[in-house]
């Protein structure tokens, strides 16, 4: 015990150090100066509680990990029922409760709900796309936001300068995002894993930055207003169609009701999310599909097979970036304005974060995970303040406990009969 | 030849810009070389380092004290202690547990380990900008007067001079004390270190300590310059000090203090060129144009994957 003492006295010194000049201090500005002040009580005792865990935790470390593994274990999943719920079969079943639920329920639910709703089926299907990409292929694209970004703009500045409606602009959105993510893609997925990380997020960081300054084209700062919603085979979902339009409750003869708006953007974003999960879960099943997850398992193994590295990645990257244009279109149509401000690295983090939770390659997974990542802040208000902070401290977490992800996928495998 | 002076005004703001991220490089280059991994927390540090030097100012002078070298040598003292402290705890939480595993697992941890720093500063310091007088104002300048004129303000010396002191002190540190010695035989095969008796957790503990102490100068020396901190500046200038060790060849020090200060020169240019706003997409552009046809960097040795 004597001779953990120091190494006590050192992490409880530690914690001090590292919480009080951050949290316990403020910053604040009295006139022109800069005044320092003691924040409150509570903060100082709680970081004194701290140090003073800190200090018993290491002090008696030996004592602790003993009875850590003397004591009985602590209720865990039963194997059985986890590794059922890992099953493909099992995770295919759930996804399909989900998406009848997914049907029906919004034709019942607030307004508000199903506009939440909308904004959890986009982050859906960012979080899909991207799970290609990281998950399956095992690149870690840290700019993913930027095909975001090209996807509402593309939209965005097409019916503004042409006034092209949603659906012609939906499939050339997802077009130019490919076509960028293949640009893009093409020099720099010869890079070895980290590095593609950086160079990713420097040119999520580029896109958004000429967004940003290409006043004349993108509206600056300000960004592109007004954008048109979709319209169902030309019927407007506004109170009045504009000229040589018709809209829907005139056409079907029914009483104006603005939730139909509503009802209808988040229908075609379960369909956007359908048609994803269709692609990726028959391309899992191609040849293309087994190649990227042999290529995130092994990629020298993969040459040695005669596949080619460069091909199955930039196949990934265009399609992840695919998806994240369908995902911008419909968001600037959803949000009827976009501006570079929506595309910061934050967002990248956000979605990461979803793929990283719910589990990398498992599509349940990733849809739970964007689930609960977007309803909670939405539903404790309070809780959204803190809500990087958190995100910030889970990935750490499950980095550390459970790198797989809350629900991963079984990958096909076959077991030996004991 | 007015131009001359304009050219020479670029060069001297480019080489301050230059060694303030040759000094958070450093930081980067260390951890690559010993561990390998992208240490994406490393601009919060400094982010963290400037707000301890703004807390020291701004701390002593409400008791009145106002004598520059003391608030310069409190605000570098104090931002050196607890961004070492930060070192070495975000190696112990966020990095250590997870030694040896694949490659995308640390670098997420470290980007979770970003986004909590930075978002632990501003919640318990709010968003706005915090800024203070400068400290050393005046400078001197050279030419003959109107627009033909190089300015050198006394601060940018102070930049050059400290940051020199730093890298000379790390590099004796490197080459002749008994823990660089451990270092450099870490980076070279960790495994073969552990079996002659070097205690390889201390060493690679010690390098991110390292690693956050000269981006704590690196910080006292910005945000005393500039005068301006907030709680989102750590991202971009981590970027660009990455941005610069890989210029310079990651894993080397030589190479991210070079690394540096052509960044910083290139920077200064190519914002001249196409416009301020545009300063960050020459960085990233040189970024990308030098991991396409050089990603050994300038001084860096062409790494050999292992099977």
């Amino acid at each position: 015990m004597t001779r953990h003492l120091k190494s006590a006295l050192f992490s409880a010194l530690l914690v001090w150090a590292v919480a009080y000049p951050v949290l316990g201090l403020k910053l604040s500005i009295v006139g022109i100066g800069l005044e320092v002040h003691n924040s409150s009580p509570l903060t100082l005792a709680i970081i004194a509680i701290c140090s003073v865990l800190m200090f018993v935790r290491v002090l008696f470390s030996d004592q602790l990990s003993a009875a850590w593994k003397a004591s009985p274990n602590m209720p865990k999943v039963p194997a059985k029922a986890s590794n059922f719920l890992t099953l493909p079969s099992t995770q295919r079943w759930i996804i399909l409760g989900l998406v009848v639920v997914a049907l029906v329920w919004p034709f019942y639910g607030s307004r508000g709900a199903v506009d939440i709703a909308t904004l959890i089926l986009i982050y859906v299907m960012l979080g899909l796309g991207l799970n290609i990409v990281v998950g399956l292929a095992g690149l870690l694209d840290l700019g993913y936001v930027g095909f975001y970004a090209v996807g509402a703009y593309t939209y965005a500045m097409l019916s503004h300068y042409f006034g092209f409606s949603f659906w012609v602009c939906l499939p050339i959105a997802g077009l130019m995002a490919a076509t960028f993510g293949f640009l893009l893609g093409f020099p720099v997925l010869r890079l070895r894993g980290d590095y593609l990380a950086i160079v990713t997020l420097g040119f999520g960081e580029i896109i958004r930055l000429f967004l940003r300054n290409l006043t004349d084209i993108t509206g600056g700062p300000n960004g592109i207003s007004n954008i048109p919603k979709p319209t169902l085979f030309g019927l407007s979902f506004d109170r009045t169609a504009a000229e040589g339009m018709q809209t829907f409750h005139e056409y079907f003869g029914l009483e104006y009701n603005s939730i139909n708006k509503v009802i209808f953007l988040y229908l075609i974003a379960l369909v956007l999310v359908l048609i994803v999960l269709f692609v990726i879960n028959r391309l899992l099943r191609m040849p293309i599909g087994r190649a990227w997850e042999a290529l995130r398992e092994d990629e020298i193994a993969c040459r040695a097979l005669g596949l080619n590295p460069t091909i199955i990645k930039l196949s990934a990257f265009t399609l992840g970036a695919t998806f994240a244009g369908f995902a911008g279109s419909f968001f600037a149509a959803r949000q009827g304005l976009v501006t570079p401000e929506s595309f910061t690295f934050i967002e990248s983090a956000i979605i990461l974060a979803i793929v990283v939770l719910g589990g990398m390659g498992s599509q349940l997974g990733v849809i739970l995970a964007a689930i609960v990542m977007i309803l909670l802040p939405e539903m404790m208000r309070e809780f959204s303040e803190y809500r990087m902070l958190l995100f910030g401290a889970m990935m750490v977490l499950m980095m550390i406990w459970r790198p797989q992800g809350l629900l991963p996928m079984q990958r096909p495998h076959l077991e030996l009969r004991k | 030849m007015p131009d001359i002076y304009h050219f020479f005004q670029m060069l001297v703001n480019g080489l301050n810009v230059g060694s303030t991220y040759a000094l958070i490089a450093i930081g980067y280059t260390m951890v690559y070389g010993i561990i390998g991994m992208i240490n994406f927390a490393h601009g919060e540090v400094y982010m963290i380092g400037s707000y301890i030097a703004f807390i020291a100012i701004a701390g002593l002078t409400m008791m009145g004290l106002d004598s520059v070298p003391l608030l310069m040598t409190a605000a570098f003292i104090a931002s050196i202690v607890v961004t070492s402290a930060y070192g070495y705890s975000i190696e112990r939480v966020a990095y250590r547990p997870l030694r040896g595993s694949n490659r995308l697992i640390p670098l997420i941890s470290a980007i979770g380990m970003s986004l909590f720093l930075q978002n632990l500063v501003l919640m318990s310091q709010d968003s706005k900008d915090k800024s203070i007088p400068n400290l050393i104002p005046g400078g001197f300048s050279f030419g003959p007067g109107g627009a033909q004129e190089v300015i050198v303000s006394y601060m940018q010396i102070v930049v050059f001079v400290v940051t020199v002191l730093a890298m000379w002190g790390l590099t004796l540190f490197i080459s002749r004390s008994r823990m660089g010695r451990a270092c450099r035989a870490c980076a070279e095969d960790m495994k073969m270190a552990n079996l002659l008796g070097i205690n390889t957790n201390n060493v690679i503990a010690l390098t991110f300590v390292i690693g956050a102490a000269l981006a704590a100068v690196a910080a006292v020396l910005i945000s005393m310059q500039y005068g301006v901190i907030n709680p989102n500046a750590g991202f971009m200038v981590g970027l660009k000090a990455f941005t610069a060790a890989v210029l310079g060849g990651i894993g080397s020090i030589p190479g991210a203090m070079l690394g540096g200060l052509v960044l910083g020169v290139a920077e200064a240019f190519g914002g001249d060129i196409f416009g301020d706003q545009y300063k960050d997409v020459v960085a990233f552009g040189l970024l990308v144009l030098v991991l396409l046809f050089r990603p050994s960097g300038i001084l860096g040795r062409p790494e050999v994957e292992k099977v």
